[in-house]
């Protein structure tokens, strides 16, 4: 008797889950049209886009330089002796090269920024909105989604493919390091053996994935934001979902765009 | 001369608000509410926590948007308009947010200068002038370069004010504006809010618990309670009122009050 009532409020849950799931898709849904709705329409607030994007630059520089360059150290040492088993210790820059470029830069400064910047968004905005704020802006005749949300979404579409191309680079230094204490090579030498394998076919798809990489950190940072409710407790709650969803889309939207741009930037 | 009067009052309406329904869901909030608010007058609006006094607000400036009837601000009914001719309302009416509302990000004077710099085409020189004098009218000239987050509440309270009042609105809707202060405070925002409406002829709706506040700062007052307008009069006319609800509401502001006196 007692394990079947536990069982239902369970399902219960699971449901009610399930549902509050589905809503929020269809909720980011309309967002992200609204976006797409006023986005060409004046005003710009060019200079708000400029300082979010100084701002989200000076505040993840920091951690994905380190991850960069952690990511290439690790790699390259993990790659060598499988490289040296196959006989195939010569093409190790390359390979190392092919897949910080296509994939591991791309998508690891993805989830960090993801981590660091939806979080912050959505702490930002969910405070803006429980203490009225986003309300006092709409009153003063000031329309808060362009001056809050457009403005957010565009400095981080922009700022993550700038961070990723420097991170890749970062990545090249660590896996340099790496190669030195196995061998002795010169850093042109490497980087040219990068480059001449590494094609514009790899670095394109990787480089322009984190322009939809950043569009998702910011539309899910603001729409958690944006629509948050319930006073403190909502704003904690805006800044961790945020997280957790553009983390998972980041990883669903990589398996999409894996097949698109293999389809698009055919590479054998 | 009641005739004559409610005659008047309709000609010189600011805000009239006919039976505006606003339910969340199953929780009907507001219940065919009706409201005239004259020029130059200041309202009160008294009703416990959760009443609705704040959805009603909100409905005025269409933060939310009623479910039934119609709002006139000025002969216009704002719940037809589109939102540019929504927005040339809006320029005109203040709104001091319960918590102020302040943005966080932006020091006072940028604050103060949010709504100017977008609507209208002043001077550096004029708007600085503007801002000076608003902080001159809420005594915190000091205060100019100062963020948010190094305010007291009575002091982000008056710069709150002050933003709503830099545009010169004709109409202004205060959330209460006294709630959390000391009464110090409380009494000097509420002398400023007289001061204003004097001084800019502005005409106000007041949503407080503060009796003491209400006295100061008006005359008429309505009273708020499960979605309907139930009663309607001068704060003298209420607070002498035999009617049991009003007596236990006030008795409980005034046993407030009262502590909250002794306390300092
Ligand atoms: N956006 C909203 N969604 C759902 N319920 C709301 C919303 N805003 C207010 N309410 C509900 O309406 C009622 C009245 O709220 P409010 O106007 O804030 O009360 P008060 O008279 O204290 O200002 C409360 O029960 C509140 O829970
Ligand atoms: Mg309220």
């Amino acid at each position: 008797m007692k394990n079947s009532k536990t069982k239902v409020i369970k399902r219960n849950s699971i449901e009610n889950r399930l549902t509050e799931f589905f809503i929020m898709i269809a909720g980011l849904w309309q967002f992200q049209l609204q976006f797409l709705k006023q986005v060409f329409v004046p005003p710009y607030e060019i200079d708000q886009i400029r300082k979010h994007m100084d701002e989200l630059g000076i505040k993840t520089l920091p951690i994905v330089s380190v991850t960069g360059f952690i990511i290439g150290l690790v790699i390259t040492m993990q790659m060598h002796p499988v490289m040296v088993r196959f006989g195939a210790e010569a093409f190790l820059p390359g390979a190392v090269g092919i897949s910080i470029v296509r994939e591991l830069a791309p998508v690891i400064t993805a989830l960090i920024f993801a981590g660091r910047v939806s979080s912050g968004i959505g702490a930002e905005l969910g405070s803006m909105r429980v203490t009225e704020q986003i309300d006092a802006m709409e009153v003063s005749a000031v329309n808060p989604f362009k001056y809050l949300v457009i403005t957010r979404v565009f400095a981080t579409t922009f700022i993550l493919p700038i961070l990723t191309v420097y991170v890749i680079f970062i990545a090249f230094v660590g896996s340099f390091i790496a190669v030195l204490l196995v061998q002795n090579m010169s850093y042109a030498y490497f980087i040219d053996k990068v480059v001449s394998s590494v094609e514009f076919g790899d670095a394109i798809p990787g480089v322009l994935k984190t322009f939809v990489f950043g569009f998702i950190v910011g539309i899910v940072g603001t729409y958690k934001g944006y629509t948050a409710t319930n006073g403190t407790e909502g704003v904690g709650k805006a800044a961790t979902t945020a997280v957790v969803v553009s983390s998972l889309m980041i990883l669903i939207f990589d398996m999409v765009l894996v097949k698109v741009t293999l389809w698009l930037w055919p590479t054998v | 001369m009641a005739v004559a009067n409610s005659i008047i009052l309709l000609m010189n309406n600011v805000v009239e608000i006919n039976k505006v329904s606003k339910a969340f869901g199953s929780h009907v909030v507001l219940d065919n509410v009706s409201l005239n608010v004259e020029e130059g007058e200041n309202i009160i609006v008294f009703g416990q926590s959760g009443t609705g006094k704040s959805v009603l607000l909100k409905c005025i400036v269409r933060l939310l948007e009623p479910d039934k009837g119609d709002i006139f601000i000025e002969g216009t009914n704002v719940l037809t308009l589109r939102i540019k001719e929504l927005n040339d309302i809006r320029k005109n009416l203040g709104f001091l947010f319960q918590g102020a509302a302040l943005y966080d990000s932006m020091s006072v004077r940028e604050n103060l200068e949010f709504p100017l710099v977008r609507h209208f085409t002043f001077t550096d020189a004029e708007r600085e002038e503007k801002i000076k004098s608003v902080l001159e009218k809420v005594s915190l000239e000091e205060a100019i370069d100062k963020m948010p987050s190094e305010l007291s509440g009575g002091m982000k309270k008056r710069i709150g004010l002050a933003r709503s009042i830099i545009t010169e609105p004709k109409l202004m809707l205060y959330d209460e504006p006294t709630t959390g202060l000391d009464p110090i405070t409380s009494k000097e925002i509420s002398s400023l809010i007289l001061e204003l409406q004097k001084s800019l002829k502005m005409t106000s709706i007041v949503v407080t618990h503060d009796l003491l506040c209400a006295e100061i700062i008006a005359d008429r007052a309505i009273v708020l309670n499960e979605g309907i307008v139930q009663h309607e009069g001068t704060i003298t006319e209420l607070t002498t009122s035999r009617d049991p609800f009003l007596r236990n509401f006030f008795s409980h502001e005034i046993v407030e009050e009262q502590n909250r006196r002794n306390n300092v």
